[in-house]
């Protein structure tokens, strides 16, 4: 029987709550990595490693990993930062395994490589050297590197997400990166300068299953890139809002997307009218639904961070998000019906699955 | 102060926080050491438990924002003096919520 594990980072530690295939009763593990906050949790299903990245104010910023599904961790900055005299990096904010090797984001913009699991890390320096890196602003939770995006088919290709500087995209193993921003907003400029080429505030970025598509979660809309991130269609029409932070790809359909739009950027970001809604496409952003069966309908006064909803792979498809104020939902129905995994968890930065067969 | 006698030419003590030693399994809170600045007792401690360094300096370098090195009851920065048979402490300063 199938094990599916929720993967939940907090600004207080890590946690673990584990199922089984039917996903109905869960327990919870943690917290992990010492309490220290970490920001995005994840499994490499090629090596069953859990790694976190996380950045404490005392100690700095570090990977954890667990080669034992969290019964045991260790940490490691090594190679984790800029050459001398260049601001430190102040955290980790996001890992992505591909082909054995981890990439992680970092505070301020980064890319970083580990070819020895999370062990030691090499500075993907061609971002740096970029020309607009100067210009480069930081977003509301500082300049950050939070979205890593691989081709399934090319390795050479990876995009990535910065707030507050857009997107970029290699075709060459990060020797070299190119914005690729074009249809997205940037409403905090003039009105005249709105669609840079770069300073995008891009809060989240995912992968269409089996398919070319981009789909993005923006400080300013919704969109859709069936281009490589060419240019982006904006799909926020039909939702409440063009405000929110996570965006969740179905594990299999590439025209099915999960958004959490919340009120709005300056009016306490909240999930809308105080009722907790998760919306779905079925039809690459067309039209919406809102799921709200399980999910508290008065007095909801959250939000949901950015990498804060995830996906898993059963069939039918789980849906799981965590709130700032430490609930995590979770929907073994594709998002029809919604149920508490867990509450009082510290604020809840990320989720992400693991499922063992 | 009782510092023994494998402690090199300059021996020094460093006193480490519980915190600190969680985070490295096998460390211990009072550390036996010849250093004569507090950089060469930082790469001292990253020498026998490796990342120690990383969590205690970063790489402009300069001991972290948060914590605190203190030598003979003052604030240290990385290139402060250690007097031969001086204690170390080394801190997490108030922060958090």
């Amino acid at each position: 029987m199938a094990k599916v594990m929720v993967l939940v980072g907090t600004k207080k530690g890590a946690f673990i709550a584990e199922s089984d295939e039917a996903r109905k009763d869960w327990s919870l593990r943690g917290p992990f990595c010492n309490t220290w906050p970490i920001h995005h949790v994840i499994a490499d299903p090629a090596t069953g490693a859990i790694h976190g990245a996380g950045g404490n104010e005392w100690f700095g910023p570090a990977i954890w990993t667990s080669k034992d599904l969290g019964e045991t961790w260790t940490h490691s900055s090594q190679g984790l930062a800029y050459e001398a005299g260049k601001e430190p990096v102040s955290a980790a904010w996001s890992v992505a395994p591909r082909d054995g090797e981890l990439y992680v984001g970092v505070q301020p913009a980064g890319l970083f490589r580990s070819a020895d699991g999370g062990a030691s890390f090499e500075h993907v320096e061609g971002l740096q050297q970029h020309p607009t890196r100067p210009e480069w602003n930081a977003g509301g939770a500082g300049l950050i590197l939070h979205s890593i995006v691989f081709d399934p088919k090319d390795p050479q290709k990876i995009w990535i997400g910065i707030s507050s500087a857009g997107v970029f995209f290699t075709q060459d193993g990060g020797k070299t990166w190119e914005p690729r921003n074009k249809g997205t907003r940037a409403d905090f400029f003039p009105e005249d300068q709105r669609y840079p080429e770069f300073g995008q505030c891009v809060h989240n970025m995912v992968r269409a299953a089996g398919s070319d598509r981009l789909y993005q979660q923006n400080h300013c809309g919704m969109y859709r890139s069936d281009d490589g991130g060419e240019s982006w269609q904006s799909i926020e029409e039909g939702l409440p809002s063009d405000f929110g932070f996570p965006a969740g790809a179905h594990p299999r359909d590439p025209e099915t997307l999960y958004l959490i739009p919340l009120n709005g950027a300056e009016k306490g970001r909240f999930v809308p009218d105080g009722k907790a809604a998760v919306w779905r496409t079925r039809d690459g952003g067309r039209t919406w639904a809102d799921l709200r069966n399980g999910l508290p309908q008065e007095n909801a006064f959250f939000g949901v961070l950015r990498q804060a909803m995830a996906t898993d792979r059963m069939e039918p498809a789980g849906v799981y998000f965590g709130t700032g104020t430490g609930t995590l939902y979770g929907s073994a129905d594709e998002g029809e019906s919604w149920f508490e995994i867990a509450q009082h968890l510290p604020t809840i930065s990320s989720v992400e699955t693991y499922v063992i067969d | 102060m009782e510092i023994g006698h494998n402690s090199g030419d300059h021996p020094v003590v460093a006193r480490l926080q519980g915190v600190m030693v969680d985070l490295f399994p096998g460390s211990t809170r009072r550390v036996e050491m010849s250093a004569r600045t507090v950089a060469e007792m930082i790469d001292e401690l990253d020498r026998r438990w490796p990342g120690m360094g990383d969590r205690i300096r970063d790489t402009r370098p300069a001991i972290r924002k948060h914590m605190n090195v203190f030598v003979e009851g003052e604030r240290a920065k990385l290139d402060t003096e250690i007097p031969r048979g001086a204690e170390v402490f080394i801190l997490t300063a108030i922060s958090g919520g």
